[in-house]
């Protein structure tokens, strides 16, 4: 029995005539905690397999099972990866969100349902297909109890049939997916392909929807941002990581205890490094800044509430002077916000984390590959200017999977700053720890445990003198906070240099940062082909930032800062910085919904600001 | 009878006594704080500890300052009110052969500071804990702090109501391994008790109740120098004998326990009460319930468990210190990043 309800309208301008290569998007809609993760992997990597550009992000709720969750999966010929703000594709396998989600398509997408959701009478502007799940997975899982999990493969079969999806390519994806467990494999490429032989025979295609191999993947890998943080730290020579469990950055601390464990056990059979799940966020900075002083590579990886609770330890840092590194993975706040969406939101409140006058470093990685790259960045950089420096990531390239260049080895070599040795102090005769030796406002300092008499140094958050003693002298605080300043300015030149896009003849600029730069590509072009707007594009690695930006500003008419957050914070760190005749070129696309940034959004919104 | 010229003090390391001594002490004159310094000094001196190899480490309020007054050769770190046991964690797990010292108050400790002090005690990390324990709040002019007991008076005549937290039992009860009671007026028994930490190879939670001669020592309080002149109930007479110092001497094992520490120590505890068993966890968290109920004040050794795994043998981290590990062992090789990103292709 067929079971395809047809009801395209002619006028929805999408015909099955017409066909869409490499160019659409698929929405899974299931509940959570139904293991949709691993058929929604399967699917993904699938299509990589085939040579195609493709993206995979995972919306979900703030929950262990039982509340709805989405999969986008995004096949773009052109390379294009952030997500589309339009879905072409629906998988409804929730009745709870399918009524909603129907609802939501634009005329002309596909529907895939689950048979007694009986969803094709809500449109008749849509394509439906309807699967009997249940009918299909009792004879391929005998075992009823995973029938639950083993349905959702099932799905994957039939994507791939509509899709034009090589069979061989899910059933290398799925062994991939499940490596070691071969059953498991087993039973779930079954279930694939139960799915696929019934859409082959029962469903007829109606949509235009179809995947081509090309070559755009080779040698590219799939890795979400977290672990590539994870990895790049563990080739920073990461010695100490401690952290307390917070969505969305557990995952980059659990990842890197994988890779420690493989990698950096000695001959000894010992551990070359230090993991503690400490008790809170300020232990977890308390241990990091402890370890820090005493010359580790330390870090700790949290998200916005975290950095709340660690702004007491931050201004430590600051003004006493000690290396360390934190990974922020923002989510969507105020307060417990939105834990599991994505958000770029603590761009303001951690340039200056903590009371008084403090002022802290920031890298903005975009990419799974600066994750990597920015892992190593940040520890030399905490080590040279002996102060925090925080890697500002977020959900959206943390949690979710993209495709990348694979990393290259370090070729920089590891450096530990300015600390001074027993045969230094003996050789200089004497040490004092917060002078500025050198005009570059960063002073030598010397580790505990260093073997010679003038070596020991009394580190406080207290108003101190060059030496290290206690003052409340007014001279010898402002100068301290002076060189302090002096410090952070001539980080600008050290600092990973923003990156710089152009179009001829671009007479509007636009700057954006982290991984609002999927977006940002993508509507560059929309506005060159649909609106004849020329852009050039500065990507923001970095702050303090680099003097680069303000060049960038002063070549164009106008500046749009495009960001995910409400209140513009990285176009508000902007107006502090630059000269006030520069600010008022600037303009602010900030929103925030807790979606990743779609192109189309930004694009609109520039348009209408542009009076086009 | 003949004399013999004095031989120039020095210990084990030819060190003077000069050479373990701090800055001038800021605290007021009297202050038991300064006399725990003087113990201190003593202690390291006599245990010829390198004084280079130490990391002292506080929080905030007087008994936090009090590392600037002794031991300045060795680096120190002051760091925010109540997160000194994180700090500590982090610089030990960095260098392993660093000797920890923290000096902690009772505001620091038992206030602000519960959760991680009872978390650092759990974790069994090698490094001394003291607390410099006087009830009061002294920087902040004079209020309670949670160790007051029920029923002391501050100098204004406001009354504590609320019960003391019992810094030594949760220490037990928490998993330190080496834990104690003294009082800052007694010279002899403190200096042995700390001897015998810097010997110990875990936590060392000594709670040393030191009067603030300025906010808590008058009539009424139960943490000023008379009280406890009156109160303190010693569970024994300590004497330590260092690894160092080949003494053999009889003792009777009926009135006297011999506990053998982790590098070859003696600590000889002469029992002053009978049954009184220091390696017993439930008897001594017993014990120190009776005498709250008794109004005593019990120092001594209350518990030693020499033989329980540290915090760095649970993390099975490498006898190197962390810190100073070379680049070539701390960054995998070329290979294995090749390997991974096969893995993800």
């Amino acid at each position: 029995m067929a079971t395809t309800d047809v009801g395209l309208r002619e006028s929805a301008g999408r015909t099955a005539r017409v066909p869409v290569v490499n160019n659409m998007s698929i929405q899974v809609a299931t509940v959570n905690g139904s293991g949709s993760q691993s058929s929604n992997s399967v699917l993904l990597r699938s299509i990589f397999q085939m040579g195609i550009p493709v993206s995979g992000k995972n919306l979900f709720p703030s929950n262990i099972a039982g509340l709805p969750t989405w999969f986008t999966i995004r096949a773009n010929k052109d390379g294009y990866v952030a997500r589309k703000k339009e879905t072409d594709l629906l998988v409804a396998m929730n009745g709870e969100t399918a009524r909603d989600d129907v609802m939501s398509m634009t005329p002309g997408a596909a529907v895939l349902y689950d048979e007694p959701l009986n969803l094709s009478s809500l449109r008749n502007d849509l394509i439906f297909y309807s699967v009997p799940y249940d009918k299909l997975v009792a004879p391929v899982c005998p075992e009823a109890k995973l029938r639950k999990l083993v349905k959702n493969m099932i799905y994957v079969g039939v994507v791939a049939q509509l899709l034009n999806i090589d069979m061989a390519e899910v059933e290398k994806a799925l062994r991939k997916q499940f490596a070691k467990k071969v059953k498991a494999a087993n039973l779930n490429f079954a279930a694939a392909q139960a799915g696929f032989d019934y859409a082959a025979a029962s469903l007829t295609k109606n949509d235009p929807y179809r995947l081509e191999r090309m070559d755009k993947t080779r040698g590219k890998i799939i890795i979400d941002g977290n672990s590539a943080s994870a990895l790049g730290c563990v080739f920073a020579g990461c010695t100490l990581l401690s952290w307390y469990p917070i969505t969305p950055s557990s995952s980059l601390a659990e990842s890197m205890i994988e890779y420690l464990k493989r990698f950096r056990i000695g001959p000894d059979g010992k551990a070359t490094f230090a993991v503690v799940q400490a008790e809170d966020e300020l232990a977890a900075i308390g241990m990091v800044l402890g370890a820090g002083w005493a010359g580790a590579r330390s870090m700790t990886t949290t998200s916005g509430p975290g950095i709340s609770l660690m702004g007491e330890f931050a201004g430590l840092s600051y003004y006493a002077e000690i290396p360390a590194v934190v990974w922020d993975i923002q989510r969507v706040g105020p307060s417990t916000g939105l834990p599991t969406r994505t958000s770029q939101g603590d761009v303001l409140s951690t340039a200056f984390l903590s009371h008084g006058d403090t002022q802290h470093l920031m890298l903005f990685p975009s990419s799974p590959r600066e994750c990597f790259e920015m892992g190593m960045e940040a520890f030399n950089l905490a080590e040279q200017f002996q102060t925090l420096v925080f890697v500002m990531s977020d959900l959206d390239l943390g949690m979710n999977n993209w495709m990348s260049e694979p990393f290259t080895y370090p070729e920089a070599p590891i450096e530990r700053g300015k600390v001074l040795s027993k045969e230094d102090l003996t050789r200089l005769g004497r040490f004092s720890r917060y002078e500025d030796v050198d005009g570059d406002g960063i002073p030598y300092r010397t580790l505990p445990g260093t073997e010679h008499p003038a070596a020991a140094y009394f580190t406080r958050g207290s108003g101190h003198n060059a030496a290290a003693n206690y003052s409340e002298r007014p001279e010898d605080y402002e100068k301290n906070m002076e060189r302090l300043r002096k410090k952070f300015d001539h980080a600008r030149s050290f600092v990973p240099a923003p990156v710089v896009e152009t179009m001829p003849n671009a007479e509007i600029g636009i700057i954006a940062f982290g991984s609002s730069h999927w977006a940002l590509i993508e509507s560059r072009d929309q506005l060159r082909d649909e609106s004849k707007l020329a852009t050039d594009y500065l990507r923001v690695r970095a702050y303090p930032f680099a003097h680069e930006i303000a060049d960038f500003v002063r070549a164009h008419k106008r500046v749009y800062v495009v960001e995910q957050n409400r209140d513009a914070q990285l176009f508000s760190l902007l107006k502090l910085d630059l000269d006030g005749d520069l600010v008022p070129k600037l303009r602010s696309v900030a929103r925030l919904d807790g979606l990743p940034i779609d192109a189309r959004s930004v694009t609109d919104e520039i348009v209408s600001m542009e009076g086009k | 009878m003949a004399t013999t010229p004095a031989a120039p003090k020095s210990n084990r390391l030819g060190l003077s006594v000069l050479d373990y001594r701090g800055g001038k002490s800021t605290l007021c004159a009297g202050c038991g704080h300064n006399a725990i310094s003087e113990r201190i000094i003593d202690a390291l001196y006599e245990m010829g500890v390198q004084p280079e190899r130490v990391a002292k480490l506080s929080g905030i309020g007087c008994s936090s300052k009090s590392p600037a007054y002794f031991l300045g050769r060795a680096h120190s770190f002051n760091a925010v009110h109540g997160r000194m046991p994180s700090v500590a964690t982090g610089a030990v797990l960095a260098n392993r052969s660093l000797m920890a010292l923290g000096v902690s108050g009772d505001g620091d400790t038992a206030s602000i500071g519960l959760g991680q002090f009872m978390h650092l005690m759990r974790r069994n990390l090698p490094l001394i804990y003291i607390i410099e324990d006087n009830g009061v709040y002294g920087l902040t002019k004079g209020q309670f702090s949670a160790t007051a007991d029920i029923g002391s008076k501050l100098k204004t005549g406001v009354i504590n109501e609320l019960p003391a937290i019992d810094t030594c039992e949760l220490a037990i009860s928490m998993g330190a391994t080496f834990v104690g009671r003294s009082f800052s007026g007694d010279k002899r028994q403190l200096h042995a008790m700390l001897k015998a930490a810097i010997a110990h190879h875990g936590t060392v939670m000594l709670d040393v109740v030191s009067p603030c001669v300025t906010f808590n020592d008058h009539e009424g309080s139960t943490k000023s120098y008379k009280y406890m002149k009156d109160h303190d109930e010693p569970l024994q007479e300590i004497n330590f004998i260092p690894v160092f110092e080949d003494i053999a001497v009889e003792y009777d094992p009926g009135t006297t326990m011999e506990v053998t520490m982790h590098d070859g120590s003696r600590l000889r505890l002469r029992k002053l009460e009978e049954d009184y068993d220091p390696t017993d966890k439930i008897r001594a968290i017993t014990r120190l319930n009776e005498a709250k109920k008794d109004g005593d004040m019990l120092t001594g050794v209350l518990y030693v468990n020499t033989q329980a795994p540290t915090f760095l043998d649970m993390l099975n981290i490498t006898d190197q210190p962390l810190a100073t590990l070379p680049a070539s062992v701390v960054r995998p090789g070329r290979e294995i990043l090749e390997q991974v990103m096969e893995e993800l292709r």
